[in-house]
């Protein structure tokens, strides 16, 4: 009996190195990192998953003879789990690449785990500029939106449209302070003035106290600096308080589909948002949501479910260049010099500074006979060019933009 | 203008109002949670849970029988508190003469499934649900609009609020329950049916709350997560009134609406957190809450 246990013993630990080994290079193993239960779960979550999935599948499942696998977990908004996650995935299960992670703190921590591991993280949930700023990494790629493009966005068109005096809706954390920001500076460089604004706390129940000190501001624009389910809420209680009907107008700084689909377009309409991919924006974008849609309860993409999806398509054809996927850092840099091309985003470049580059688009929410059909939300009011819709290159304090240049 | 510390009383006055519509929400959730607690001893934490499942029932209605808001109103209670009392029958009964304790977490548990199977099938954003055309609208008080929708909700708490006080201690019904927790074994001797009796409590408890929840469906959306939001708030409401008193959670509820609409006024960073800070203040000063009878 103890001669047997002690056999066993010994022989896991001749088996276990070279099973160890086996993990990390022979198969190439992506994980999607996000809110997959919380407010922010129907933006990304388990959908993120199913998208990573469709771009593995392209490839058959296998690249440069190596099989692909996905991973998924929740990181609850929590940096310090999402980083206990990251750190286990990279460590014990040969994780290759994170994908997707949501929430500007998770981001930034998960920015510093995968350069210091020399793995590959390719965002498309957080919104936080400084991912490809002052918090830019060689191995980081910013896939979808971030502050800035969403403030030149919607800031920018609305002061032009005559919208010159803002009141601002914040969510009071990091996130919030920083859409404010960005938004204010682009409405005072373009003429406009800020009134006023008021912080609520993340994921208050009842906003009508809030709209009301808007509404006494009489500013022409109420911006929104929240998402998911505050912004949800802040347009409901709008609606109903009569405040677009008495002359001023809402403006989301952050609105992705899944949050129109939850208000229904009799609350939504005439709403004004900036978004990086709609389903229904040219024949490639149509075929490649209606794959998505019936693989996920009818539910159309949001833009961060597209970038997860163009994301891992444009890592794998990397990949698939080097033939390894062992140098996380050699593998952004491959993802850098080959151009991007994919259904969701058609063709685009990623900059040194991981920053992807696409155009963005201004939508303005249908009303509800202007719908044909469920998930038919979005008129297109104006194309912003790729070249004018995120921060100049020389503006973001990169390190290695710097770097770069002195070469 | 006339002001109060700075704020215009317009405005004050209009704050003053939009609390007064949170506190019904808080008052008619925090009624069922001191009717369970007063009357059955029993620390119902699904209760949130209960609430959502109103609305939730309200939507279906609605998607797949066509069912608009009316019937709702009165078909959703009636759903969820049989599904309530089957919860009594099936579960909280065993725990009957148990530490309260174990209530609390068996309804915790049941309120984390519950919301969980709701999440897997609806998502956390939620589902539009459209105020019912009579109550569209709004009229303009000079100081503020307020809308149709949100003045039925105060109308419809305070009614419903006096007449659960009213059944409970008034008339002989209420007169049975109160007596039937103070002694089951005696009221039973005098022929009623104490176990019936604590059914249909706990049935009409739960019928409350899945009651509010269907009024809240047209102000906020329905979402699986709406009434673990609440519950939280709902409960020190009930701590603060005094665990059980019927009176103390009714009064409560529409004072803390009024005082957290305040804060949103002069600090609204503090609006999420005054609640907790006035249950601190209140159990260090009168344990068993404002108008809790000391056991």
């Amino acid at each position: 009996m103890r001669l047997a246990s002690r056999l066993f013993a010994f022989a896991l630990t001749c088996l276990m190195p070279s099973a160890a080994m086996a993990q990390g290079g022979k198969v190439v193993k992506i994980g999607v990192l996000n809110d997959m239960s919380g407010l922010y779960a129907d933006l990304g979550g388990p959908g993120s998953v199913v998208a990573a999935k469709m771009a593995a599948e392209e490839f058959g499942n296998k690249v440069a003879g190596m099989p692909i696998e996905i991973v998924s977990a929740d990181h609850q908004n929590k940096p310090d789990i999402g980083s206990g996650i990251a750190t286990k995935w990279i460590d014990v299960d040969g994780v290759d690449a994170i994908l997707d992670v949501p929430n500007s703190g998770v981001a930034l921590a998960m920015a510093k785990i995968a350069s210091d591991k020399n793995k590959v993280f390719i965002d498309s949930g957080a919104a936080t500029s400084d991912l490809t700023g002052k918090a830019c990494t060689p191995n980081t790629v910013h896939w979808t939106y971030d502050t800035w493009s969403l403030a030149n966005g919607t800031g920018k068109y609305v002061v032009k449209a005559g919208g010159d005096t803002w009141f601002f809706l914040v969510a009071d954390y990091a996130f919030g302070k920083a859409l404010e920001r960005d938004t204010k500076t682009v409405v005072e460089a373009n003429g406009g003035k800020v009134l006023g604004s008021v912080s609520h706390p993340l994921n208050a129940s009842d906003f009508s106290s809030f709209l009301l000190q808007a509404q006494a501001s009489k500013a022409k624009i109420i911006g929104l600096a929240n998402a998911g389910g505050d912004t949800i809420n802040s347009i409901k209680a709008a609606s109903e308080f009569g405040i677009v009907q008495g002359g001023q107008k809402m403006a989301g700084l952050l609105v992705f589909i899944s949050d129109i689909h939850a208000l229904g377009l009799k609350a939504a309409n005439g709403l004004q948002l900036t978004s990086a991919f709609y389903w229904d924006t040219n024949d490639a974008t149509r075929a490649w949501s209606k794959k998505f849609a019936a693989r996920h309860n009818g539910r159309m993409p949001t833009m961060v479910q597209a970038g997860v999806y163009a994301g891992v398509l444009h890592y794998l054809k990397a990949v698939q260049a080097l033939k390894s996927d062992e140098d996380g850092k050699a593998v952004v840099a491959k993802m850098k010099s080959l151009p991007t091309d994919d259904p969701a985003f058609g063709k685009g470049t990623i900059r040194a500074d991981g920053r992807k580059i696409h155009p963005m688009y201004l939508f303005e929410v249908k009303k509800p006979n202007e719908s044909k059909g469920a998930w038919d939300y979005y008129k297109l009011i104006r194309e912003i060019p790729a070249a004018e819709a995120f921060r100049p290159l020389d503006q973001g304090a990169c390190p290695l933009v710097a770097a770069a240049a002195k070469k | 203008m006339t002001t109060v510390f700075g704020v215009p009383i317009q405005a004050l006055f209009s704050q003053l109002l939009v609390g007064l519509i949170n506190g019904s929400f808080y008052a008619l959730l925090s009624l069922g949670l001191a009717i369970i607690f007063g009357l059955l001893n029993i620390i119902n934490f699904c209760h949130g849970a209960l609430y959502m499942l109103g609305a939730l029932v309200a939507w279906l209605l609605l998607r797949f029988f066509d069912l608009g808001y009316w019937p709702a109103l009165l078909i959703a209670p009636l759903v969820v508190g049989l599904f309530g009392m089957l919860i009594e029958r099936t579960m909280l009964k065993r725990l009957q003469g148990l530490d309260p304790l174990f209530g609390l977490l068996l309804t915790f548990g049941l309120a984390l499934v519950i919301q969980g199977v709701a999440r897997n099938y609806f998502g956390v954003s939620g589902e539009p649900y459209d105020v019912p055309e009579q109550l569209t609208g709004g009229r303009n008080l000079g100081f503020m609009f307020l809308p149709n929708y949100r003045a039925w909700v105060v109308l419809v708490s305070v009614v419903l609020c006096g007449l659960t006080w009213f059944v409970a201690e008034r008339t002989r019904m209420g007169a049975y329950l109160r007596a039937a927790t103070e002694n089951p074994v005696l009221v039973q001797a005098f022929g009623i049916n104490v176990p019936r009796l604590i059914t249909i409590t706990y049935g009409l408890g739960v019928a409350l709350a899945a009651l509010a929840g269907v009024m809240a469906a047209p102000i906020y959306r329905v979402n699986p997560l709406m009434g673990a939001d609440l519950i939280i708030v709902v409960f020190a409401v009930v701590v603060i009134g005094g665990m059980g008193s019927i009176l103390g959670s009714i009064v409560t509820g529409f004072a803390l609406g009024v005082i957290e609409g305040l804060t949103k006024v002069f600090y609204p960073e503090a609006s999420n957190t005054v609640v907790f800070v006035i249950m601190a203040i209140v159990l260090l000063v009168k344990p068993a809450g404002l108008f809790g009878r000391t056991a």
